[in-house]
């Protein structure tokens, strides 16, 4: 168009978005009036007054920015598109610390069931979906999408693809996660583990990850860089993967357009794969791709060293997706589920061993040269403790997918332990370290405000997880034990209530783990708070060239 | 179609499948003319600009 440079326009999807939102809060706000139920009624209203505030936003975004749009270079540099990333960065810095107390919460209901205090939303029933949607889904799920948004234009060296896209995956994948976790309170739940969202929250999150998907696929179509980088086919991995797994265990028709209730168009025993077949590949591709990818780019970033094994890398990336797939039925040993099927699960988590264990030793394997950097640098020493909880949690679940393991293991607290494991040790140690990186490069700090705070987070949530996942270790193998014991007449040696209270000392350590580890994210979130805005710790002295840090101030030189 | 039938023909083509997969990856990865493509992709993170 012939415009003069100084006149502006909306563009067509600023226009557009905008008209959608609009035809979007009339449509929900009528669905809030004729709702039949009242958590339905709340969620259309949150939705219509997200649409209305999307198009506020959109407004106040128009007025501000210049008439051209964003230039895709400045001075022959990419000029990079962060605005989205920060927002995923305190996000999930926030829902960290929300997912973690609610965690702490519903451990100490354990220990003592009263503190649910007789309320239907505070029940163990309620709140413990909501931990694990808050540290699953809202902190691992932002800092996946806040990483991924980083890693994907820096080695692409090419700026994110779309204008507003960017910020509509970002903020729409965080309503979803409010409409997810509210939803939980009220009792809103197709009781599928970690999918429990019923039919319309999950319909949004479809919208919003064919976003994400098109978004990374359209920064990598435009990509400077010849080679695809291969954090970028880790994410792309999970990305694919989480959409097809979502939608699939999602089939569901609900009661009523207007109500919130929906049933699965599954059954039985097929219902039961198919929402394991999402559920360990929600810890295949959610929990461990996405997180190989971010060991793949940070680990190489902060050790300055490359990876250790490309080639390594491309043989992890192939064997991991294609295994992993195949492990979900070991959920189901010893159930309806045919014998062929619990043995192929089996089989396949077992060979996952080797793509684990040649990812977990590539990644370690590149501190080749820099380790003495584990002494010096807590954030380094965040993802290189990950990656051996990785490789812990890596071996513990294909020997807990043995069945006869399993029939000692399932369902007890030996799971909750290996979960946490990888959870707290691989996951959060992972992402924090991401986030300690990213967090000054996102604000353009030369470091963390404090790297002494960095240490006692480290120390602290490390101690925090020794606890938690030592007393799980011993209460869930006295469990399972007291629950096989037999006396000799044949009868059970303990009723069920006994092996409730011989596990309550371990659940009060249990619980003091969580609140360390809760404690080492409250200092992260002060340290992180305090270098978005600009501070340095007097402790923060300025890295040399080198990369390495002072030593302490007592220590003597070595040579 | 009886089950052993389904049985071999699935255990037999899943098992031609994988191990095709698998040797095509590691082909490609340790073929000489790719070597000096990965190694400049390995330092491809700490590349500044």
């Amino acid at each position: 168009m012939a415009a003069t440079p100084s006149s502006k326009y909306m563009t067509e999807g600023e226009a557009g978005l905008g008209i959608v939102l609009l035809v979007g809060a009339l449509v929900c706000a009528l669905a809030s009036a004729r709702a039949v139920d009242t958590p339905f009624s709340v969620h259309m209203a949150v939705f219509a007054l997200a649409a209305v505030a999307g198009i506020g936003a959109l407004l106040k975004r128009y007025e501000g920015r210049p008439a051209e749009a964003p230039p895709q270079e400045i001075d022959g540099k990419p000029n990079y598109n962060l605005g989205p990333i920060k927002v995923a960065a305190v996000a999930a810095m926030g829902w960290g610390i929300a997912g973690f107390l609610v965690g702490c919460i519903i451990a100490f209901q354990l220990w003592a069931p009263s503190l649910n205090l007789g309320l239907e939303y505070t029940t163990f029933g309620r709140l413990r979906p909501l931990h694990t949607s808050a540290v699953i889904f809202a902190f691992g799920g932002n800092v996946l999408i806040g990483t991924s948004l980083y890693v994907v234009q820096r080695t692409c060296r090419t700026r994110l693809a779309g204008d507003l896209a960017p910020w509509f995956v970002v903020l729409g994948y965080n309503l979803f996660i409010v409409i997810a976790g509210t939803g939980y309170l009220m009792g809103v739940t197709q009781s599928k583990e970690y999918a429990e969202p019923e039919w319309y929250a999950d319909l949004w999150l479809t919208i919003v990850w064919v976003a994400y998907l098109l978004v990374f696929l359209a920064t990598l179509w435009k990509r400077k860089e010849p080679h695809i980088f291969v954090a970028n086919w880790f994410y792309l991995g999970f990305i694919v993967t989480i959409a097809m797994l979502h939608i699939v265990n999602n089939l569901a028709l609900p009661v009523t357009v207007f109500g919130s209730k929906s049933y699965p168009i599954f059954a039985g025993v097929q219902d039961a794969l198919i929402q394991w077949w999402y559920g360990h590949n929600a810890v295949g591709f959610f929990l461990t791709a996405g997180f190989l990818a971010i060991m793949y780019y940070f680990v190489p970033k902060r050790a300055e060293r490359p990876i250790y094994s490309y080639r390594l890398s491309i043989i992890h990336f192939w064997a991991l997706i294609f295994m992993y797939i195949w492990a979900g039925p070991h959920h189901l040993h010893y159930t309806a589920l045919p014998d062929w099927a619990q043995t192929l699960g089996m089989t396949f988590s077992i060979m996952l061993w080797m793509p684990s264990w040649g990812g977990m030793i590539n990644g370690l394997m590149t501190l080749s040269g820099a380790w003495d950097k584990l002494r010096t640098d807590p954030i380094l020493r965040f993802m290189v403790v990950s990656l051996a909880f990785y490789g812990m949690a890596t071996f513990e679940g294909p020997m807990m997918s043995i069945k006869a393991v399993n029939s000692l293991s399932h369902y007890t607290d030996w799971t909750i332990g290996h979960v946490h494991s990888g959870a707290l040790g691989w996951v959060a140690y992972i992402s924090f370290g991401a986030l300690y990186c990213l967090v000054p490069w996102l604000w353009n700090r030369r470091e963390v405000y404090s790297l002494k705070l960095v240490e006692w987070h480290f120390w602290v949530s490390t101690l925090g997880i020794v606890l938690y996942i030592s007393s799980m270790w011993v209460a869930g193998i006295m469990q399972g034990l007291m629950w096989r014991a037999y006396n000799s007449l044949g009868f059970l040696e303990y009723s069920f209530v006994e092996t409730v209270e011989a596990m309550q000392p371990y659940y009060l350590v249990r619980a003091l783990g969580g609140v360390l580890f809760l404690i080492g994210g409250l200092i992260m979130a002060y340290n992180l708070a305090m270098t978005i805005a600009g501070k340095t710790a007097a402790d923060s002295e300025p890295r040399p060239a080198g990369g390495t840090l002072p030593g302490p101030a007592g220590l003597a030189p070595a040579e | 179609m009886t089950y052993e039938s389904a049985a071999a023909f699935a255990q037999t083509s899943g098992l031609l499948y994988f191990v095709g997969i698998f040797v095509a990856v590691a082909v490609y990865a340790f073929w000489p003319r790719n070597r000096a493509r990965f190694d400049a992709a390995a330092h491809l993170p700490l590349i500044e600009d």
